[in-house]
């Protein structure tokens, strides 16, 4: 039940702060993501640019750079991903613990970017595990960067904890890990995950 | 720098036996390569590199060419008897050339401060025979580049220490940078297709009509 907020503000001016759990709960999960310390490519430039002195990513609780998977709650998926490298992404997502998240970090991770039909880059790092924020630019500067983790905030701040669209690792059914692809003759298989990713129904009038 | 007929010279008398050819450049660099035997492949490998005049210690570059199957059409102006009187004409006459793999080493000097010499290495066609001698016991740094070579090309070096895939997995069979690659299918997404995809895109789904 929320509480009336002209009442709330009243309280607050008389010096009593109210709150609801949920709010708590989700403030401090979203001022405390620890991502992992994890780069591909010349993305991963810009991130580490991200954490310096001049962006500052700590600015919002992100500084800690995590070198195992097992302590992070963010994946930055910063540059190509190529299909040597993509299982190998899975089973880093896979070791994470819930509650988990993944930004999606520039053209090659969101679709393949300029390197799109190559025969070894993956078409999007979202065929294969489920991406929270995708940020477009080839390398996104650092302002994109940091505008992606205020959006995966506010959307960690508007998750509910019960009921439908709860967050994961609130939900018993939802999945934690996701297949990892194996190396075929010819392309991973499978190509992508068909639970996680299905082409868009692409209407072509010409 | 002795010239690539002074070095052609020197290797035929140095290596009994080697087949040189020197390859002809005709775009603005005229940078001219020898073709070597593969036979003799490491022989003149190791005269380029141990001669006193060449000192070719370093080979800064292993790349792999594909040459498809292709017909040579070659212009020639020849005398013909039209209606008795002689003229010239030109004929075209048109070769068929198999196809070859080919790696191309750009060899410098550290020592004396000279190069490129560029060599060739043939392979007799691009499906059973392509065997090449490995120049990696000559020059190291070869050793990867001739591995990319055999993951991307296919192209087999005998005498290779670890010729192993180096970029694709383990397990991969093809060679995705020959020219007659047939990639997987995976055209399902293509919002922005253009040119060889929106192709591709086209047999995939044929358009609807405008709404």
């Amino acid at each position: 039940m929320p509480m009336d907020e002209g009442l709330r503000s009243e309280l607050s001016k008389q010096g009593i702060f109210t709150t609801q759990l949920s709010d708590l709960y989700n403030w401090g999960r979203k001022n405390s993501v620890w991502p992992l310390q994890f780069g591909l490519a010349c993305c991963a430039i810009e991130m580490i640019a991200t954490t310096m002195a001049r962006y500052d990513l700590a600015r919002f609780g992100a500084e800690v750079f995590r070198p195992s998977p097992r302590q992070a709650d963010l994946m930055i998926v910063a540059g190509t991903v190529t299909k040597k490298m993509a299982p190998q992404v899975v089973r880093l997502y896979n070791q994470m613990p819930e509650p988990k998240y993944v930004i999606a970090m520039g053209a090659c991770a969101i679709s393949g970017g300029p390197f799109k039909q190559g025969y070894n880059v993956l078409k999007g790092i979202d065929r294969f595990i489920p991406v929270d924020v995708h940020i477009p630019g080839c390398p996104p500067r650092p302002e994109a960067l940091i505008h992606a983790f205020m959006t995966l905030q506010n959307k960690i701040d508007a998750q509910k904890l019960t009921g439908p669209g709860r967050p994961r690792h609130l939900d018993p059914d939802a999945p934690s890990e996701f297949p990892v692809p194996q190396f075929g003759e010819h392309d991973l298989v499978p190509p992508n995950n068909p639970a996680l990713w299905q082409a868009p129904k692409l209407v072509r009038t010409e | 720098m002795e010239t690539l007929e002074q070095i052609k010279a020197s290797l035929e008398t140095s290596v009994p036996g080697v087949k040189l050819e020197i390859i002809p450049n005709e775009s603005p660099s005229g940078q001219r390569s020898l073709l070597v035997d593969n036979a003799h492949g490491v022989a003149v490998a190791k005269f380029l590199r141990d001669d006193p005049q060449l000192r070719l210690d370093y080979c800064s570059n292993v790349t792999g060419v594909d040459w498809l199957d292709t017909v040579l059409k070659e212009k020639v102006k020849a005398k013909q008897l039209v209606e008795g009187v002689e003229k010239e004409v030109e004929q075209q006459i048109e070769t068929k050339r198999a196809g070859y793999l080919e790696a191309v080493y750009h060899l410098y000097s550290m020592a004396l401060k000279h190069g490129p010499v560029i060599i060739r290495l043939r392979t007799e066609n691009r499906s059973d025979k392509n065997h090449l001698p490995s120049l990696t016991p000559v020059w190291r740094g070869a050793e990867f580049q001739e591995r990319e070579i055999f993951d991307l090309y296919g192209v087999i070096f005998d005498g290779h220490p670890d010729l192993r895939r180096i970029l694709m997995w383990d397990g991969y069979v093809d060679h995705p940078m020959r020219k007659d690659y047939v990639e997987p299918d995976d055209y399902d997404y293509e919002p922005t297709p253009h040119d060889e995809v929106l192709e591709k895109v086209k047999q995939r789904q044929p358009a609807e009509a405008k709404p």
